[in-house]
């Protein structure tokens, strides 16, 4: 029985096309269903008063019953006495009563069909909820074109009749179908062209304003018409059923706000005093009349409507030069709706009951202003684009990010200025401009650093501070640059760019005393730093050569010292590089030097080094997690944007997202990658993200964003296995992962560990030294989203104490 | 804090009358009032009547109540101290026995007393406490060195009130300034913002009156250390200059005040490097706090030149002491303040012993640091406790020990 339930309440979203089929499989159900349908209408027939109902009706008293005969029967049978009194009683009850009923349901769209029967009409049945109206509906039909004639004479007086006569000549014109069709129209002549009535100041001037206001949903002249159409099937189908029409006076009262409805008392007040029979007829009749003017009315806005009801509304105004309408085929209407339900899908739904009824559609509009105001949410739709699918689709050209690392003044910015000018990144008047400025200050050779150096403080001091991303392409290459600051005092944001960074661009200042002091200083500490955070490749750029004259000696003595440096520091012979150059001068970065001392050097330009980098793969398929970088107004359309790199994972357009440690969504309402607006991006992308509905406290660099369906954790504490820079003993440390930076301390050191396999050599050491790898814990003061395996890099004093990996 | 008498006896029982004067006073206190002591001080109590027809009043009373010591709660930022335990005296309006929670005030007298009772109970004044009892009376006042420092970094200020015995971090500000960007100006914006909100801030804080007419009164200004790495500093400097000279002309008495200085992060953990720059140590030279960061960082040198005259951890140390390391000759005992604050009798009793062999027996020196300090707060990181020592103990015995500590 519970299978025979759930099928039959999946039967009311059915096509009634298959209502014997019931769309179910199970054929031994339906076997059944059909033998007691047939007994029960049988016994409807048999008893007394003999009734009849369709097998629709039978089927759900059916179900309802437990597929008990006899008590469905008597449901039935008392359903119809019951309907067949109610037909008797005063009618004006009836239609305001019916009224009420149907106004909800109404706006509903009609999914409809090509053709007008039963089953199409039936579609709206979920809304109704009353299907024993609906049925009434049907069986009614057949009675309007005798109840429209008969009932327009005692309503608009003597004048009726010679429109009732006019109604018939023009159904003979409109041939077999007519059967139905004057019947609406004949009744609305009446009440329009009755000057004397009561309606006519009412329904013209209702009609009027709807044709006015044609802000009145059109579709909803697609219920009327296709209503009144749909019943001609029913109608010869069960002739002779005793029944009020409320299914005309059910379209008056949707689309018609105010006027309609005293339209609709009107008339019904004047019959009642008269005999109850023509009354009966009589009132569908107005209410058709009330149909007509909403299909008429808002008609005017589509000429398909117009073709299809022009009929209606023509003969309102009482011309008559409309054309017959074949109501066989479907009406313009519908195959706009048909298109449109097809195309939308359950959404139609909502859409065309907006469309179809004016006071839905008003309470709709109002609805969704109230939630405008209230909620000022954005909602960005979203592509659900396979993302993985799309990169792989999409022929990029390879792309890579390094970092520019050195000593400070070892002229990292020039060189990445004379690397971006050379490619044509930089247009030659901004490169002009910046030399004028950079003169006036009495900073000429600060010229091309100022292409990545843009803060006012970083000019006025000519150091950079902040890390500065730019792009450039080679013909098989994107590139993007992240140019970091040398100075000690910035390497935690020098540490923010190396973790975006897939291979290294190592500066050194070739020239006499500063090489040397480079070397104690932050090249040493560079180096090590992104080595420890994962950089396999490194290129040196000797720089600074045409200080000392394109020495080769003093070339390969710097070649010699640093190369012995970053093996010790873990980089393999073949990932190092050296290319002596001069940043300044532009020798050896995108064209060979013509300088006749530099002829000695054979090897790669700086471009071509760069160039030999592989592509590097990237964990797509892995959870989000992207640290923001920067948290800025984007502009005007963009509040809120931030800007990073996609650690792993993906996202697209419409995303919603979670930023820890704050626990916040967000929207992502665009995505720029790489400055070009994209619907996605991928892990190893520098991306910019649009975000909506979240306040710009709860983002802050060094968060981390990710999917709420898998975030990531905040932590306080973790282990981690490091490489000790520095001596290690309990201490308060600054914890660094890219742009996040947090007080913390060492609470343990757990034990020293042999470097190569990595056993435990000393168990809780009292301190570790330099070079020594060391397991410890470290404690936080507050929650930090950290997730293992990434890299760490712990700092303590201003200078890095170690680094290592979380575990 | 004012020593009003002192009736100390040769046992080590007594009383103490004391008034706290400053805020500070209430966290020495703190650290002088222990579970089990007597503790007189006025109070107010509410006390509940009822009448014989049944009906209540309630009335709030002034009393002087004596209570036995169950509990301390201290509140450092806004240097409250709340201290709970039994009515030891019979008043009219209470009984013995019923508990009252004190709210020591400033400048009302309070009278602690200590017993030196049976095991366990009550260890009287000891060493520890008369010399806790010593800082915390002002002898003349010339301790009131006191600086505020703010440490900053892009977006981000701590700002903190380094005290003799503790530093109390008052305020954190901190903001979300956009990163310079191809072509934007919202980092200028933003840094120019972060100072106003931060100046603003440091100025209530400081209770620092900015109208010119206050200027009248030659009230000595608080160094204030502007602490960072990179410019920021330096700039928030140069903002308050240009605040003086155009918009509030009052912050001129605060400029001679201002040192800049350098700091590794805008974490409160470089506060240490802050204290050390020359420009501060020159004014701020004979505070507790300054010496304390001296010796922190003279035991923190000798640790990483593995010398093994240097050592730490409870067990460590108390080895070191038996074997007597830590004596004549630059043995030095550092400890946390905080080991004494121990509920644990015994645990106290503990400490205070090796303090007294130390000094007494040994002829080291003994440090107590204070817990509210950074340095204090290093040494906490060590287990509390620390020594340097006089020759370079081995360690590989200890070892054991290390792995029964790790068994626990």
């Amino acid at each position: 029985m519970s299978r025979h339930r759930v099928k039959n309440v999946g039967y009311d979203d059915d096509d009634y096309e298959d209502d014997d089929g019931y769309g179910s499989p199970d054929p031994e159900e339906q076997e059944t269903l059909q033998q007691c349908t047939a007994a029960v209408l049988e016994q409807l027939r048999a008893g007394e008063p003999s009734v009849t109902a369709t097998k629709e009706e039978i089927q759900e008293a059916l179900w309802h019953y437990y597929n008990d005969v006899e008590k469905s029967a008597n449901y039935l049978r008392g359903k119809k006495e019951k309907e067949i009194k109610k037909q008797k009683a005063p009618t004006m009850q009836k239609a305001k009563g019916q009224a009420g009923l149907p106004v909800p349901g109404y706006p509903a769209p009609l999914p409809a069909i090509s053709h007008f029967s039963a089953a199409d009409f039936f579609r709206d049945c979920p809304w109704l909820n009353v299907p024993a109206h609906r049925k009434a509906d049907i069986l009614v039909e057949p009675l309007y074109p005798r109840i429209g004639l008969l009932g327009g004479a005692p309503e608009a007086g003597g004048k009726v009749s010679k429109l009732a006569a006019l109604a018939a000549a023009r159904k003979k014109k409109e041939g077999e179908k007519a059967a139905a069709t004057p019947e609406a129209p004949s009744t609305p002549r009446p009440d329009s062209s009755a000057a004397s009535s009561p309606k006519p100041p009412g329904t013209p001037l209702s009609l009027s304003e709807r044709l006015a206001a044609s802000k009145l949903s059109r579709p909803s002249d697609t219920n009327g018409s296709l209503r009144r159409l749909g019943k001609l099937e029913p109608s010869v189908s069960t002739p002779g059923r005793p029944e009020p029409a409320p299914g005309p006076s059910k379209p008056a009262p949707l689309p018609i706000p105010e006027p309609v409805k005293s339209e609709e008392d009107e008339p019904k007040d004047e019959p009642e005093p008269q005999q109850p029979t023509p009354n009966i007829r009589a009132s569908p009749s107005t209410f058709a009349s009330a149909i007509v003017g909403n299909a008429a009315g808002p008609t005017m806005a589509e000429p398909s409507h117009l073709n299809s009801n022009g009929v209606d509304l023509l003969q309102i105004y009482g011309q008559d030069h409309a054309e017959p309408f074949d109501f066989a085929a479907p009406s313009p209407d519908d195959v706009v709706l048909n298109a449109q339900n097809t195309a939308k899908g359950l959404k139609s739904k909502q859409a065309a009951s907006k469309a179809a009824s004016g006071q839905k559609g008003q309470a709709d509009v109002a609805g969704g202003m109230k939630d405008l105001s209230v909620e000022e949410k954005v909602t960005v739709k979203s592509k659900n684009l396979d993302v993985l699918a799309e990169y792989n689709k999409s022929r990029r050209k390879k792309s890579a990010n390094f970092v520019v690392i050195g000593h400070v003044d070892a002229g990292k910015s020039t060189l990445m200025g004379r690397l971006l000018a050379d490619q044509g990144a930089i247009d030659q008047r901004t490169l002009d401009k910046y030399r004028k400025e950079a003169e006036r200050i009495g900073k000429g050779s600060f010229a091309l650093a100022w292409v990545l150096d843009q803060g006012s403080e970083e000019r006025a001091r000519g150091v950079t501070i902040d890390i500065a991303t730019n792009k450039f392409e080679t013909e098989n290459t994107a590139f993007t640059i992240v140019d970091a600051p040398g100075h000690r005092d910035f390497v935690p944001n020098m540490i923010a760019g190396a973790s975006q960074a897939d291979f290294a661009v190592l500066v050194i200042d070739s020239s006499v005393g500063k090489f040397e002091s480079g070397l104690k200083g932050q090249t040493k500490e560079h180096a090590l730093l992104v080595r420890s955070m994962g950089v396999q490749k490194i290129i040196v750029a000797v720089n600074k050569m045409d200080t000392v004259q394109w020495d080769k000696e003093r070339f390969e003595e710097i070649e010699q010292q640093i190369s012995s440096f970053l093996t010790t520091a873990g980089f393999q012979a073949k990932n190092i590089s050296f290319v002596p150059c001069s940043g300044v001068l532009g020798d050896n970065i995108t064209r060979r030097s013509d300088d006749p001392q530099a002829t000695w050097y054979t090897g790669r330009t700086l471009i071509e080094e760069l160039e030999t980098s592989e592509p590097y793969t990237h964990a797509l398929d892995k959870p989000l997690r992207m640290t923001i970088g920067d948290v800025f107004r984007g502009g005007v359309q963009n509040p809120i944007s931030i800007s990073g790199r996609l650690d792993s994972g993906s996202l697209q357009m419409g995303d919603q997202i979670l930023t820890l440690p704050s626990g916040e969504t967000a929207l992502i309402r665009s995505v720029d990658v790489d400055g070009e607006p994209s619907d996605w991006a991928v892990a190893g992308q520098n991306v910019v993200l649009n975000l909506a509905n979240i306040d710009p406290v709860h983002l802050r660099s060094g968060d981390v964003i990710c999917r709420a369906s898998a975030p990531i954790k905040t932590i306080t504490s973790f282990t981690a296995k490091v490489l000790a820079f520095e001596h290690l003993m309990p201490m308060q440390v600054d914890v660094h992962r890219g742009r996040l930076h947090v007080p913390g301390r060492i609470s343990k050191l757990v034990a020293s560990l042999d470097k190569a396999s990595g056993t435990a050599l000393k168990k809780r050491p009292k301190i570790v030294g330099p070079g020594t790898v060391a397991r410890v814990v470290v404690e936080m003061d507050q929650a930090v989203p950290l997730e293992a395996p990434t890299r760490i890099v712990l700092r303590a004093g201003g200078a890095t104490v170690a680094a290592g990996l979380l575990e | 804090m004012r020593l009003i008498k002192n009736k100390i006896e040769h046992d080590g029982s007594g009383t103490v009358t004391l008034c706290p004067e400053e805020p500070e006073d209430m966290w020495h206190a703190y650290n002088l009032i222990r579970p089990g002591d007597l503790l007189r001080a006025s109070a107010i109590r509410r006390v509940t009547t009822v009448q014989d027809t049944g009906s209540t009043s309630s009335a709030r009373v002034h009393l002087s109540l004596e209570i036995k010591v169950k509990s301390l709660d201290f509140d450092p930022h806004s240097s409250q101290l709340h201290v709970s335990g039994q009515i030891m005296n019979e008043t009219a309006h209470t009984k013995v026995g019923q508990f009252h929670t004190l709210d020591l005030e400033l400048n009302r007298n309070f009278t602690l007393e200590k017993k030196v009772g049976a095991d366990g109970e009550g260890v009287g004044w000891d060493s520890i406490a008369v010399e806790m009892l010593k800082d915390a009376v002002d002898e003349g006042g010339k301790r009131r060195a006191e600086a505020v420092a703010v440490v900053m970094q892009e977006g981000l200020a701590h700002i903190c009130f380094i005290g003799q015995f503790q530093t109390i971090m008052k305020q954190k500000v901190e903001m979300s300034v956009p990163r310079k960007r191809q072509g934007g100006g919202d980092h200028d914006k933003g840094m120019s913002k972060f100072f106003r909100v931060t100046l603003e801030t440091l100025l209530r804080q400081m209770d620092f009156n900015t109208s010119i007419t206050s200027g009248s009164n030659n009230e000595a200004v608080r160094p204030v250390l502007l602490a960072s790495p990179g410019f920021v500093a330096a700039g928030f400097h140069k903002y308050i200059q240009s605040e003086a000279s155009t918009t509030t002309p009052g912050l001129k008495r605060l400029l001679p005040s201002i040192v800049v200085v350098h700091s590794a992060s805008g974490y409160l953990n470089s506060l240490s490097e802050v204290l050390q720059s020359p420009a501060v140590k020159t004014l701020l030279a004979d505070t507790k706090y300054a010496r304390e960061t001296r010796l922190m960082d003279d035991f923190l040198d000798q640790l990483r030149k593995e010398t093994n005259k240097a050592t730490y951890g409870p067990r460590e140390v108390e080895s070191a002491v038996d074997q007597g390391a830590v004596g004549r000759g630059g043995g030095v005992l550092i400890m946390s303040n905080r080991l004494f604050r121990s509920q644990d009798v015994a645990e106290r009793k503990r400490w205070v012993a090796l303090v007294d062999r130390v000094r007494d027996v040994e002829g080291g020196e003994v440090r107590v640091l204070s817990s509210d300090h950074e340095s204090g707060k290093r040494l906490e990181g060590l287990g509390g406790i620390a020594a340097l020592l006089t020759f370079p103990v081995v360690e590989e015995e200890l070892h054991s020990e290390d792995e029964a500590a790790d068994a626990d």
